[in-house]
């Protein structure tokens, strides 16, 4: 006999949009110790490496801001497809596009000098991006073809584009042989905010995305748009939306998101491509994504958050010898708990005497 | 009260049964019978009551006032299970069945008692046999057809020998061939003793299938009679109701000729989904300061035709629909607002408006394109929250404020706002679908008046709408809508019950006789029936 019972709030409660995600970090925490512990790893300190430390150490927090920034600016582009249930599963396929499309930029030039440079690598990124993003829509639009499926697909395409790059025609002639292409130069590096700063051009760049899409979704007719659709699509069709362009629009965005997030992170702390340069933030940002509310400001709270669980995960790695899998299992746990307490916005617990009593008044 | 005299010959006696919800009377004095091995059509349009009196025979349902007895006993029938161990069986138009679970699996859970899975199979078996309905009784229900799923219901059904079979509009969702299955599967249960009452507004099925037909409007029994000698026409005139002429009609003070502003010619639509029906050759033609109505009972194609007008779905060809002589046929729902037309569909939630945004957002829906809402772009607030709290003014909206979301308003509430949004952006051309479905009568009043008033300020109105009353009430001239055909539209001053009946019944297929019931020459005969 349960003693406890979901019983439906009349209106989604507001307070439990703030707290379940507060809640989902709790939980996950909670459970965090406990699956460490049962494994025979110490649980308590392995929760205080990968939460706490990164957070107790200032010298960590630039490192923070680096692993938070590409985080923050795909996850804006997924939450914008999500808003209007785009579902946009590959923002990793698009980040590495863009990152392969800036990179082409920089190998063309890389004997050359000059500012303009780097704003055609971004822009050659951010096109890279919305082309790897175009594929899904097209075939949404055009064959009914779900863009969950083929947008989490052409990630592996990607992915095995770049090996074929960094081992293949784009190998570093200078390299000794190894899988990654020619270190950029000076001019195709982002500079650091201040000298000698980990913290590179894409931080600001990630607060300024973030900015003007909390405007763009607020205040303006596209971002009514893609909430009208999300919400009542048949409403949208009334008042003159098409769906179509809906589904262009938010994919061609958060590919174009996703994309130069790859290249400044290409262009940023990896100077280069690699074989490690897929590292998984197009799937943790989605996390980010839906851990933020889908708000912009949440999302830049939800990048530091999980930026947090990156930087712990690699610290707890080399002082308890917790294994690499670990950061992603406690990201995971963090989205199951995310969806999990998200039942509370619209239902409330109820111990079923008092439900009985209630029913019976 | 007069005594009932006690039938006891007949299967099913019900006596003045009423029941009341708030704000309506479902059912009044509603007295039927039906004998043993009788396939009994209850007749009526939507909204007659058809549902809550069978809910009442199920059990679903206690009755406010009235008797039911049955086999001449009198009963109380306080739970499906009580009318189940009586021998009544219903099977409902949406189906109860679990997508996953085998035909087998899905009998077994809806068996009132715990039963050997393989007696079950063997029962099944047999019955399935006797009235030759093919079913695959391992197959999972999500790979069967509508109609074999019906079969599953029917099978649940027939497990406890009914002596009573309820079916509501089970032909709506058939393929002809199924429907012809399904008549001969009843015939034969009838045949058998099993008395059958048939729910359903399809006239040629009834006069196909049934031997005997009451018929409700607004609660009541209007007439008993035997559909195999009762022609179409007339139980389409019982329907609707006789006491059409009685209606206060409209003030025939504006003037009559204006310019052509709406007109759609030989507008044809494929069906959209898998129970969206067709539009067939659709033509007609509103001038400015005319209101036309579109009778007809729901799922006649309503829902398509107001789509296809709004802009929702695009007509095949631009000629299709013209407004102001302007083709637009191929144009959207916000190009064809910017030039003048306004729609409202009769769905109001996640439709007409969006239930969880304020009715601020709402306004920006559809008032956008024509009262500059948008300013290179970006959404106006301010202006938007003044024109919502216009119409919460004028149309007395009951609402906290242009801030309210559109989910806390009542159903009727909300239906003020919505047509108030429409009727204040003065379109030149308004097709409203339901446009007083759920409000009260003051409200459908003023709403009348703002239509009656927006005609006369030059505008072309369509209300499309099942409500004939409400068409006779406001229309100039008045079209019927049926299986995807409209017929010509009459001066509402020649539409009598008759010639309505008329129109329905020649849209049905039956032929119509010149000289039927004396009909006056000056009654136009359906178009389709001469086609």
């Amino acid at each position: 006999m349960p003693l406890l019972r979901l019983e439906r709030r009349r209106e989604p409660s507001r307070a439990m949009q703030y707290a379940t995600p507060l809640l989902a970090v709790a939980l996950t925490v909670m459970a965090g110790t406990v699956v460490f512990g049962l494994m025979g790893y110490d649980g308590l300190g392995a929760v205080r490496q990968i939460f706490v430390a990164p957070l107790a150490d200032p010298q960590r927090w630039p490192e923070l801001l680096v692993k938070a920034s590409p985080l923050v600016l795909i996850a804006i582009g997924l939450s914008i497809g999500f808003r209007a249930n785009v579902w946009n599963i590959g923002g990793e396929g698009q980040y590495l596009a863009g990152a392969v499309a800036g990179t082409a930029v920089a190998l063309a030039t890389w004997t050359r000098e000059g500012a303009w440079i780097l704003p055609v690598m971004g822009l050659a990124g951010i096109l890279g991006g919305m082309a790897w993003a175009a594929i899904p829509a097209f075939l949404r639009t055009r064959f009914g073809v779900s863009e969950i499926l083929t947008s989490l697909m052409l990630t592996y395409v990607a992915v095995q584009g770049l090996f074929f790059l960094v081992r293949g025609p784009w190998r570093d002639p200078d390299g000794f042989n190894f899988p990654q292409t020619r270190m950029f130069n000076a001019a195709q590096t982002l500079p650091a905010v201040s000298e000698g700063s980990l913290v590179h051009l894409g931080i600001p760049i990630a607060v300024l995305v973030a900015c003007l899409a909390w405007i763009v979704l607020e205040r303006t007719i596209a971002g009514y748009e893609v909430k009208v659709v999300g919400l009542a699509p048949a409403a949208a069709r009334h008042g003159g939306f098409s769906e179509r362009r809906t589904i262009w629009l938010t994919l061609l965005a958060g590919g174009g998101l996703a994309g130069l997030a790859g290249i400044l992170e290409a262009a940023g702390p990896f100077g280069q491509l690699t074989p490690q340069f897929p590292a998984g933030y197009g799937y943790t940002a989605i996390v980010v994504a839906f851990l933020g509310r889908l708000h912009p400001v949440g999302i830049l709270l939800a990048g530091l958050v999980l930026a947090v669980t990156y930087v712990g995960g690699e610290l707890a790695q080399t002082a308890i010898g917790l294994p690499q899998a670990a950061t992603g299992m406690f990201q995971a746990m963090l989205l199951f708990f995310l969806l999990a307490t998200d039942v509370l916005i619209r239902f409330r617990i109820v111990p079923v005497r008092v439900a009985r009593a209630r029913a019976a008044a | 009260m007069n005594p009932v005299p006690v039938l006891h010959a007949a299967r099913l006696q019900l006596s003045e049964i009423s029941k009341s919800f708030p704000g309506v009377r479902a059912n009044e004095d509603v007295s039927l019978v039906v004998a043993p091995g009788e396939i009994h059509a209850l007749l009526g349009e939507n909204g007659a009551g058809k549902s809550t009196l069978v809910k009442i025979i199920y059990g679903l349902q206690a009755p406010d006032a009235g008797e039911i007895r049955f086999d001449g006993q009198l009963v109380t029938i306080s739970s499906p299970k009580t009318a189940r161990a009586l021998g009544i069986g219903m099977v409902f138009q949406q189906f109860s069945l679990f997508d996953a679970l085998s035909v087998i699996e899905n009998i077994a859970v809806g068996l009132d008692g715990a039963m050997d899975r393989k007696a079950l199979a063997g029962r099944v078996d047999a019955i399935l046999r006797a009235y030759s309905l093919p079913l695959d009784l391992d197959r999972a229900v999500h790979t069967l057809s509508v109609g074999e799923r019906q079969r599953i219901e029917i099978v649940r059904c027939l497990l406890v020998r009914p002596k009573l079979l309820i079916m509501d509009e089970p032909t709506s969702v058939l393929t002809p061939q199924e429907v012809e299955r399904l008549f001969a599967m009843l015939r034969q249960l009838a045949a058998e003793g099993c008395s059958i009452l048939y729910i359903s507004h399809k006239l040629g099925e009834i006069k196909a299938l049934c031997s005997a037909a009451t018929i409700l409007r607004a609660g009541k029994v209007v007439a008993a009679c035997d559909p195999r000698v009762e022609s179409t026409r007339r139980m389409a005139e019982l329907m609707i109701g006789a006491e059409l002429n009685a209606v206060e009609r409209r003030d025939e003070g504006r003037p009559a000729g204006g310019a052509v502003r709406l007109a759609v010619r030989g507008l044809s639509l494929p069906p959209v989904g898998p129970f969206s029906v067709p539009l067939r050759d659709i033509g007609f033609e509103v001038r400015a300061g005319e209101i036309v109505g579109i009778a007809g009972v729901a799922g006649n194609g309503q829902s398509e035709l107001l789509l296809a007008l709004s802009g929702e779905v695009a007509a095949p060809g631009p000629e299709m629909i013209t407004l102001d002589g302007r083709p637009i046929g191929r144009a959207r729902a916000g190009a064809r607002r910017r030039r003048g037309l306004c729609a409202v569909p009769e769905e109001r939630n996640g439709h007409a408006a969006i239930p969880d945004l304020s009715l601020t957002d709402n306004a920006m829906l559809t008032a956008r394109h024509r009262l500059a809402l948008t300013l290179a772009g970006f959404l106006r607030f301010a202006t938007a929250r003044g024109y919502a709290g216009r119409v919460i003014a004028r149309f007395g909206v009951k609402a906290t404020g242009p801030g309210a979301l559109a989910r806390s308003l009542s159903g009727g509430n909300l239906q003020k706002y919505i047509m108030g949004r429409e009727i204040m952006q003065a379109p030149g051309v308004l097709v409203v679908a339901q446009p007083t479905w759920g409000v009260d009568a003051g409200a459908a009043a003023a709403i009348h008046r703002a239509l009656l008033d927006l005609a006369a300020s030059g505008s072309a109105i369509v209300v499309i709408s099942q409500d004939l009353d409400e068409l006779l009430a406001v229309s100039d001239r008045l079209a019927v809508l049926n299986e995807g055909r409209l017929s010509r539209a009459i001066p509402t001053a020649t539409a009598t019950a008759h010639a309505l009946g008329l129109l329905m019944g020649g849209v049905h297929g039956e032929p119509v006789p010149s000289h039927a019931h004396g009909t006056p020459a000056r009654v136009p005969e359906p178009a389709h029936a001469v086609a």
